[in-house]
């Protein structure tokens, strides 16, 4: 019965991510291939003061990332920093500095870790003008940067990838703000509250009192799981009933967030010209996803460990409109992109089932990854397999009749690098810090033994992978989390934006290598196995140690 | 030009497109889906409120909510939600879970203590006592229960309210939601409405 209805669910969202696919994916390629801008685009770009027939070199283009996320971090973090005085702040005050750092670095690398309770922190203005205005412009910076490598593949010859501000406008006005539209006005019909009244007062039927809170929330919820950020408007994310409430619109917003990853290997494919090559990048993407969801699924319904056996099933933190198999299923998409919305607690999952979600991000976020960001990932893992393929029959490789040469190497190399370093160091530092330790350690973690470096290792996996997701049981509103994990959330993300344009900029240059008979296809079920293999050992395996000592020691003993 | 007014003139290009953002995509689609919401579905968009037989308001359809006495302790007239983590109690200001882990002391402690209460607050053996009653869920504010954990409440509250309980059964059997679909989620029922319904009963 159990495994009737898992299967039943997740073919539901396999048919409507197959239906959206060709149509979502060929759209998005047109959008960034298009010549022509739209008028009011045109006004727009003259007001910014952007030329959008300009074409960017890589390292220009590297210019206009950076820029306009230093300028998003000061002006999220201004923003908070002056609540007390502006307008509907629903009387809270300014947001401490640390915290407003932290969020501020959140937001930005669509990450979209809370290190605060949003339900008594952060007022409507900050809500709209900071936070809403991030889940789109870092979701485009997104697609922006995976269009520019693909273009590097796609390119000639080329000493540019294209012009960042038109691809940031195109990807903010011509995809997620029209898609967001639709979608918030049906999550309004599903119940999702979207009204600026505050909170209610009312005397309840057996005479208590409650407060019911109000808020633009379908409109932050729609482009919350659209954009993968996953921030909550609510400290309950996406369990709160006012972000989620049935099981039909819980499978809408878990279509939504891998709707736009999972469509991206089609515009990859259209860009390059081949759309079985974007087949089979989304091939290994399903492999994983379908591989891991099973895993959760199956772990959570057996329900293991002492508590789950107690209560007869692992319900706690978890909602009775979703029971367990629609959590685990929003789980594992909300960690396989890096949405981190969750609508149940994986602090309460059984140990082995809270280890999921973990491996997902430590994947790399690649299966499918965030917006642009999942596919960007994949196709440095992609560079990286057929640089082993090349070993293996020991000729240079090419991808895409692209050679693979020293710098696509090193750069792929030092890319796949940056986040165990930060998940790792960041963990160990954690403990190792005298001072630090038994802040950590008395404050922050919330449940005792191994489950509670469970905790930190998750924290710092999700801030480095810029998933958003906790074991939420961790107080990460201290001064060392919040400056610890808001300085991984911006090196995990920038320095691989960075090497991947450099990638970009180095590929667009090259002239296309005919192929020849000793071209590994890389369209076949063969290169989608050795994908595979490459992503499970380069990604997975780094952190197998680390695992050894929190959940799998939980889940084991 | 120089590198540095290179890097100040892309500074000022990100300033003013942040700007535009922020007043498009923050304000101009924010206040565009709640002029469309409050037009085309007002009480959704305000909240799904509920009104008593007079007309008062008394919550959310989807905000789960206490039935208890001033001392906090369980009420047995009205059938009783999921244990919560949300401040004291569906505190709908504070939603939040317990974040307890798997094999945390403290969560088997209380899962002892829930099985024991309910069990003994409805006279019946404490294995059969269902999950969703022992455990709080993820926002603290689940509007729903379990239909077993329903049922297993029918004697209880037909008894605290001298009504016959086939009466109560029929309306609790008559009150439960199938899944989404017929597979999306599990069956439900909306413990505030069933208790409104069940007020409305005594007429």
């Amino acid at each position: 019965m159990d495994a009737l209805l898992a299967v039943a669910q997740a073919a539901t969202l396999v048919l409507v991510l197959a239906l959206v696919y060709r149509p979502l994916g060929d759209y998005v390629a047109h959008v960034y291939t298009s010549e022509r801008d739209w008028r009011v685009e045109r006004v727009l770009y003259r007001l910014v003061g952007v030329d959008p027939r300009s074409e960017q070199s890589w390292t220009a283009y590297v210019r206009g990332v950076l820029a306009f996320s230093v300028v998003g971090v000061v002006f999220v973090y201004v923003l908070q920093r002056a609540q007390a005085v502006l307008p509907f702040s629903l009387g809270f005050p300014a947001v401490p500095e640390a915290l407003s750092f932290n969020t501020a670095a959140s937001f930005v690398t669509n990450t979209n870790w809370q290190s605060y309770s949003p339900d008594v922190t952060m007022g409507y203005t900050v809500q709209l003008a900071g936070l809403a205005v991030q889940n789109f412009v870092s979701s485009a910076v997104g697609i922006a940067v995976a269009i520019a490598l693909v273009r590097g593949l796609a390119r000639r010859g080329s000493g540019t990838i294209g012009n960042f501000w038109v691809d940031l406008f195109r990807g903010s006005f011509r995809v997620l703000l029209p898609l967001a539209l639709v979608v918030a006005v049906v999550l309004i019909a599903g119940g999702v509250v979207q009204n600026f009244t505050g909170f209610t007062d009312v005397t309840t039927l057996a005479g208590n009192s409650q407060a019911l809170p109000g808020g633009p929330v379908a409109s932050q919820e729609a482009i919350k799981e659209l954009g993968t950020n996953g921030g909550g408007f609510f400290n309950a994310n996406s369990s709160h009933p006012f972000e989620n409430p049935s099981g039909w619109t819980n499978l809408l917003e878990i279509a939504l967030l891998l709707a736009i990853p999972l469509s991206l290997p089609r515009t990859f494919g259209r860009m390059v010209g081949n759309p079985r090559q974007g087949a089979a990048i989304l091939g290994v993407m399903i492999v994983i996803a379908v591989g891991s969801l099973a895993a959760l699924s199956a772990l959570e319904a057996a329900g293991a460990g002492t508590a789950p056996q107690l209560a007869g099933g692992a319900m706690e933190g978890k909602e009775q409109r979703y029971g367990v198999l629609s959590s685990a299923l929003f789980a594992t998409a909300t960690t396989l992109t890096s949405t981190g919305a969750v609508n149940s607690m994986h602090d309460s999952y059984t140990a082995l089932g809270g280890m999921m979600p973990m491996l997902n991000m430590m994947f790399g976020e690649v299966a499918p990854g965030g917006v642009g960001s999942g596919l960007y990932g994949m196709l440095v893992l992609a560079i990286i397999a057929v640089f082993v393929a090349g070993l293996l029959v020991g000729r240079t490789p090419e991808y895409l009749g692209k050679k693979i040469g020293p710098r696509e190497i090193k750069l792929a190399s030092l890319y796949i690098l940056v986040t165990p370093t930060l998940v790792l160091a960041g963990t160990a530092l954690s403990f190792a810090i005298p001072g630090v330790r038994e802040d950590v350690e008395s404050t922050s973690i919330w449940n005792p033994g191994v489950h509670g470096l469970s905790e930190v290792v998750y924290a710092f996996t999700s801030a480095s992978n810029n998933n958003g997701s906790a074991f939420a049981g961790l107080t990460a509103n201290t001064p060392w989390l919040n400056w610890a994990l808001g300085a991984a959330m911006l090196l995990g993300r920038f320095v691989p934006i960075v090497l991947v344009l450099a990638l970009a900029g180095g590929l667009a240059a090259q002239q296309k290598v005919p192929e020849t008979a000793g071209t590994l296809p890389t369209t076949k079920p063969q290169f989608v196995g050795l994908l595979l293999g490459v992503t499970v050992i380069v990604t997975a395996l780094t952190y197998f140690p680390v695992l050894t000592l929190g959940p799998l020691a939980e889940g084991l003993s | 030009m120089s590198a540095t007014r290179t890097a100040v003139r892309t500074h000022w290009v990100a300033i003013r497109a942040m700007l535009l953002f922020t007043l498009v995509l923050g304000v101009g689609y924010t206040l565009v889906v709640t002029a469309i919401g409050q037009l085309a579905f007002p009480a959704r968009a305000n909240g799904s409120l509920v009104a008593n037989a007079d007309g008062d308001t008394v919550g959310s359809a989807l905000i789960g909510q206490s039935f208890t006495d001033a001392a906090g302790d369980p009420l047995p007239e009205w059938f009783q939600p999921r244990p919560s983590a949300a401040g004291d109690g569906y505190d709908a200001a504070a939603s939040g879970a317990s974040n307890l882990g798997p094999e945390n002391p403290d969560l088997i402690a209380l899962i002892e203590e829930r099985r024991a209460q309910v069990a003994a607050f409805n006279g019946v053996s404490p294995q059969d006592v269902p999950a969703d009653a022992v455990t709080a869920s993820a926002s603290g504010l689940d509007p729903h229960i379990s239909p077993e954990y329903a049922r297993l409440q029918v004697a209880r509250v037909a008894e605290a309210r001298g009504l016959p309980e086939a009466e109560v059964r029929a309306l609790v059997e008559s009150r439960i939601q199938a899944r989404d679909l017929g597979y999306l989620g599990e069956p439900t029922v909306n413990v505030l409405q069933l208790n409104l319904a069940l007020a409305e009963l005594e007429g």
